[in-house]
């Protein structure tokens, strides 16, 4: 029997899932002085999304042979997995506080084997996609139920090896692959479009065979809704262009590509506390 | 310890990549979970026999040798065991950052076939002459590397490989070298097999370049130069045993590969004797800091002093300097 645990519709309960990743984040950043806050707290949604809805998976048994695979491309976005992995009950979350320090399981980019729940290594942008789409092409030729989710960035998009793999996932009609990319318009550099345009970033896709689905990326309701749109398109692999703000729901961060590669500082992480328990209430009394 | 018998008087000649196309065929008949990939160069890579017969888990990726690392990586945390077969010009040389990450660091066991690797490629020229993977292979953690002299040694590397279950590389080349070895010549991880045995220096080898080295050690015995030849297949893990025996015995080391001087055996070969007090000298003798050119391979071969002839020169020009 398929098992998706610990899965929930209520999206209240994941609206309250998604206010406590991103207070874990925020945590475990302020704790290890550097990492990457933007892209990991605008994914929050999305990964409440996978881990407490989509994916099927057991974190009691993370090598669950028939679990869906979730392999996280751009590696630097770590912290907001970990979170998920923690809050879905991989480890503890105590853990999370270990975050890129000596000794811990939560590495500055994820390593296979170091952390139950991780499936690739990451931090080479483009090198996940590859990964997916491998794993994709031997589920599908051994007919297996079990589907990969990969998410990459915006700025990954500017790797060639990206475009590699999408050839390869077309011509195999991965209908069992879901990449979703995090179209939040930031790179290290700047904006995407200033640093190396990206668009017409849904006509490229289109063009190369996918099944191309734009959502808004902080509405959990609607990433739910294109990952089950995706499942039904069998004869090709679907791209979600999740658009998404970098540092979404902390004001102070949201948008600015400074944010990128920089942790809060105490000060920066009382006030992120602050703004966060007032979205809690807020979601409590919805 | 007694040299090893091997076949003085050749008549058979086949490629390296030969012996990796039979075994990987082997392979995939005795494991359901063995796959193969490759990128637009099936037939010269010999990875044909393997799709022919196995379709169903072959992957043919294009001019795509980045993505053919990372989906091999892919496959093989599904359980299964890919070897990925491409040109050692592209692979390692192009996706060196893809086999670091997503196939070592990801520890996840993906054999990697580089063919038509050296001068020996001949006439396709310099930029298809890679001279320089192994030392990208070899500075790699969880990685073995291995260099099949023949068309039997070759089938026992990729059989060597797989059995590890984990990163492994092995290098072939295009050009046909004669047979000197039987299925039953002894080949394992980390060792080494000593053909000839010789007081005056050691000439350690691998590859194609292994047969000229032992024809060289035949002409010095006649003008009075008695040298040891060693196959080296195994650059890494590397039979330092073997290297620092030789070592207290010869005192010269004369390492030959089609490999540029840095990186390769020799340089294997310098980080051993330089790990114990000793006095040897080593000579590392292959490509020094230079692109190669257009020619057949014997031509090539003869140019860089890489066949019988020339390695018996820097022999007898390293006994000379040091033991004169």
């Amino acid at each position: 029997m398929p098992r998706r645990f610990p899965k929930t519709n209520d999206l209240k309960k994941l609206k309250l899932i998604a206010n406590s990743i991103r207070k874990d984040v925020i945590e475990m950043l302020e704790e290890a002085k550097s990492g990457h806050s933007a892209g990991s707290i605008g994914l929050a949604d999305i990964f409440t999304a996978l881990y407490f809805n989509v994916l099927y998976h057991d974190p009691k048994d993370p090598e669950w042979g028939e679990r869906d695979r979730l392999v996280l491309s751009n590696g630097h976005v770590c912290p907001v997995m970990y979170a998920a992995l923690a809050e879905a009950g991989y480890f503890p979350k105590e853990e999370l506080m270990t975050l890129r320090k000596l000794g811990s399981r939560l590495q500055g980019h994820p390593h296979r084997g170091s952390l139950p729940g991780i499936e690739n290594s990451s931090g080479p942008l483009g090198q996940g996609f590859s990964i997916a789409v491998g794993m994709a092409i031997a589920a599908k030729r051994e007919r297996k139920r079990w589907r990969v989710y990969t998410i990459v960035s915006d700025g990954e998009q500017q790797e060639g090896q990206v475009w590699e793999a999408a050839m390869l996932a077309y011509k195999f009609r991965l209908g069992n692959l879901t990449a979703i990319m995090d179209r939040n318009n930031i790179q290290i550099d700047g904006f995407t479009e200033e640093v190396n345009p990206l668009e017409p970033i849904v006509a490229k896709y289109r063009a190369f065979g996918w099944h191309v689905i734009e959502v808004d990326g902080h509405n959990i309701k609607k990433i739910i809704d294109a990952c089950e749109e995706s499942k039904a398109i069998y004869e090709r692999p679907t791209m979600i262009i999740a658009h998404t703000i970098p540092g979404k729901g902390i004001p102070f961060m949201e948008f600015l590509t400074e944010w990128h590669g920089k942790p809060p500082t105490k000060e920066q992480a009382a006030e992120a506390y602050k703004i966060l328990e007032l979205d809690r209430r807020e979601v409590e009394e919805e | 310890m007694a040299p090893i018998e091997y076949n003085r008087n050749p008549e058979e000649k086949k490629g390296t990549r030969d012996g990796f196309g039979k075994a990987l065929v082997e392979i995939g008949e005795k494991d359901p979970d063995a796959w193969a990939l490759t990128a637009d160069v099936s037939e010269s890579s010999r990875t044909h026999w393997f799709s022919e017969k196995f379709p169903s888990r072959f992957v043919q990726v294009g001019i795509a040798e980045q993505n053919m690392a990372g989906v091999a990586a892919g496959i093989a945390s599904c359980g299964k065991r890919p070897f990925i077969s491409a040109f050692g010009e592209f692979s390692p040389g192009r996706n060196w950052e893809q086999i670091r990450v997503s196939i070592c660091y990801n520890n996840v066991p993906v054999v990697i076939h580089a063919s038509h690797t050296g001068i020996t490629v001949g006439p396709d020229g310099a930029s298809h002459q890679i001279l320089e993977d192994l030392a990208l292979m070899r500075a790699l953690p969880n990685m073995n590397v291995v260099v099949p002299c023949d068309f039997e040694q070759s089938k026992k590397a990729t059989w060597l490989l797989y059995e590890q279950n984990m990163p492994g590389y092995m290098r072939t080349s295009r050009e046909k070298v004669p047979i000197i070895t039987t299925p039953e010549t002894p080949m394992e991880l980390g060792g080494s097999n000593l053909y000839k045995e010789g007081r005056d220096l050691a000439i350690l080898s691998h590859g194609p370049v292994l047969h000229q080295s032992l024809l060289a050690a035949e002409g010095l015995e006649k003008e009075g130069i008695s040298a040891a030849v060693v196959d080296m297949y195994s650059i890494k893990p590397i039979d330092e045993e073997r290297i620092k025996a030789l070592a207290k015995e010869t005192g010269l080391i004369l390492t030959a590969e089609e490999h540029q001087v840095s990186g390769g055996l020799g340089s294997a070969v310098a980080e051993v004797l330089s790990s114990f007090r000793n006095d040897a000298v080593l000579r590392r003798h292959g490509i020094y800091n230079r692109f190669c050119e257009s020619g057949s391979a014997k031509e090539l071969l003869g140019k860089y002093e890489l066949d019988s002839k020339g390695i018996a020169e820097v022999a007898k020009e390293e006994v000379k300097k040091n033991k004169g």
